[in-house]
């Protein structure tokens, strides 16, 4: 295992996060406090609590969800597809690295940074409402593991990418509107009874509800459930990227 | 003096059917410098890329200081430095950060001082701290070269090292050069310039349309350079060459109206002026006396030319 150079891309790639701390940090901090002032204070104080939670405090896992998934893939996927994009790949595939290496320090850096703004907002979500963490270590093992799951997709989407459009398709056109769906703002229990059941199809529910039973105690699927779906979407990725690696996809010709 | 580089039947076949390598091998010696002379699309950076490890050869072997450079990729690899054509580099790191990176890329520990010595070398280190796109294309080929060299290559590829690049860093480049031929570094070099492999290259190679066509050492072709050819041409047709000017080897011109004379230039006589003088004793009038010589440019350009 070359650790040198595990560590030379992970300090490269958060060099860059905090060159760009204006962008890395501050813009979900600020986007997450206007959920904060839009859902949680103007409308969330029109809504009845749900599950025993005040409505400011119930949105706070699925923001920071939402804001770390976003966070994970754009990361990793803009990691991976910029040396691509400038040319720089080049010193990747010609040093003495493994693939594995490779995949380590970037999604390592990725996962980092979006574990460092998951945090930031739970600080900031402090400042808003009123949280006790019913499971605090759990709580941290779910912001961990769906920042590094998150960032192995963004890996994925950043080697297929072939230009800056595609970068951002799936984000877009996927990961925002299953993490809009998956109950970062609502409760399941509050559709109807046919969206409740397709609902059970966006794997985003079962991270959302563990995520917010760490927070609360209560969730909509058992914990036992969600942890296995985050095992099943993690094996998903990590298969893909062992196809990508041994055939060379869009990576070497 | 053993191969540090071997390449045996490497064949690249991209998936568009272009076939940029037809089976090259090659033997690229311990310490040499070895000039690799192509037009366009001859298949010169496919070649380095291949053995550097960015493109998969399609058939055949590569070695790199014994080690296969698919089987074995780390030890080949942490032989190698590239500086690669296109000036690809991270455009808002630090020129520092960019190459301490490259270092530590290859798996080598942390060395202040020799990224210091190498940056000053190429008249970097007053710009360590500024970000790479601020940078001038010179500036920016000596970040690449210097990225290279910072992780100790034994093997140096420099692909088109001068193409765009100004007088001052040629000569900075060359001096690098030898400096770390000196130290035993073996360095391969593709350039479109004859000028510049007859400038530095111990051997050189010329590859056009997938193939090598011929790798020599330049002293060979120098003294095939070296060589110049007299025409004499007379006034009036001869049959044969006078038996008298026979130890002058001459030929006579398809005309029959001259004779041709091979000499090297590098000897201490050349002998013209006594075949000149035994031409005329002969009885035979000079109408005219031309001389020619073959640059390395025409021998380069022939066999191109008779490769396709």
């Amino acid at each position: 295992m070359n650790l040198t150079a595990i560590k030379a891309i992970y300090v490269f790639e958060m060099t860059r996060f905090f060159r760009t701390l204006l962008q890395s940090f501050i813009s979900p901090v600020l986007s997450t406090s206007l959920y904060f002032v839009v859902f949680g204070t103007a409308i969330g104080s029109r809504i009845e609590t749900i599950e025993g939670v005040s409505y400011g405090a119930f949105i706070v896992p699925g923001l920071i969800m939402l804001s770390v998934m976003t966070q994970s893939t754009a990361n990793a996927s803009f990691g991976i597809y910029f040396p691509k994009f400038i040319g720089t790949i080049y010193e990747l595939l010609s040093a003495p690295v493994s693939y594995v290496e490779i995949l380590i320090g970037y999604v390592g850096a990725a996962a980092t940074k979006a574990l460092l703004v998951g945090l930031i907002i739970l600080a900031t979500a402090f400042a808003f409402v009123d949280l006790n963490i019913a499971h605090p270590l759990a709580m941290v093992a779910f912001l961990v593991m769906t920042c590094f799951s998150f960032s192995l997709l963004g890996f994925i989407i950043g080697i297929w990418a072939k230009n800056f459009e595609q970068l951002q398709l799936i984000p877009l056109l996927v990961i925002t509107p299953l993490v809009f769906l998956g109950g970062s703002f609502y409760s399941i229990s509050m559709l109807p009874p046919a969206w409740q059941t397709i609902t059970m199809f966006n794997p985003v529910v079962y991270l959302i509800s563990g995520f917010r039973w760490a927070f609360f105690g209560t969730a909509e699927v058992s914990i036992g459930l969600s942890l296995f779906a985050i095992a099943i979407f993690t094996a998903v990725c990590v298969a893909v990227i062992g196809w990508i690696f041994k055939s060379g996809y869009r990576l070497k010709s | 003096m053993s191969a540090i580089v071997s390449a045996k039947d490497v064949t690249k076949v991209y998936d568009s059917g272009f076939k940029a390598l037809k089976g090259v091998s090659l033997d690229i010696e311990q310490g040499e410098i070895l000039a690799l002379l192509g037009p366009n699309g001859a298949g010169k950076t496919t070649l380095i890329s291949v053995i550097c490890g960015m493109v998969n050869a399609t058939s055949g072997s590569i070695t790199v200081g014994g080690h296969d450079i698919v089987d074995d990729f780390r030890a080949a690899r942490s032989l190698i430095g590239l500086v690669p054509q296109e000036l690809s580099l991270e455009p808002f790191e630090k020129v520092i950060n960019s190459v301490t990176f490259s270092r530590g890329l290859f798996g080598k520990p942390r060395d202040d001082a020799h990224i210091e010595r190498i940056l000053r070398q190429l008249s970097l280190w007053d710009k360590k701290d500024a970000r790479v796109k601020e940078l001038s294309g010179g500036m920016k080929r000596r970040v690449l070269i210097a990225k290279a060299l910072s992780h100790e290559p034994r093997v140096l590829f420099l692909d088109e090292p001068t193409a765009g690049v100004d007088v001052e860093l040629r000569k900075d480049m060359w001096d690098i050069v030898r400096g770390l031929r000196a130290d035993g570094v073996t360095i391969i070099l593709t350039t479109h310039y004859i000028e510049e492999a007859e400038a530095i290259a111990d051997r050189v190679g010329v590859i056009n349309d997938g193939n090598i066509l011929l790798v020599k050492d330049k002293a060979d072709l120098m003294a095939q350079m070296g060589r110049k050819e007299l025409c004499i041409e007379l006034q009036d047709p001869i049959g044969e060459v006078p038996a008298a000017l026979a130890a002058y080897d001459l030929v006579l011109g398809e005309d029959s109206c001259s004779l041709i004379y091979s000499y090297d230039t590098r000897g201490d006589r050349t002998g013209i002026t006594s075949l000149l003088s035994d031409v005329a004793a002969q009885g035979l009038v000079l109408k005219d006396v031309s001389t020619s010589q073959s640059s390395l440019e025409d021998i380069f350009v022939g066999l191109v030319e008779d490769a396709t």
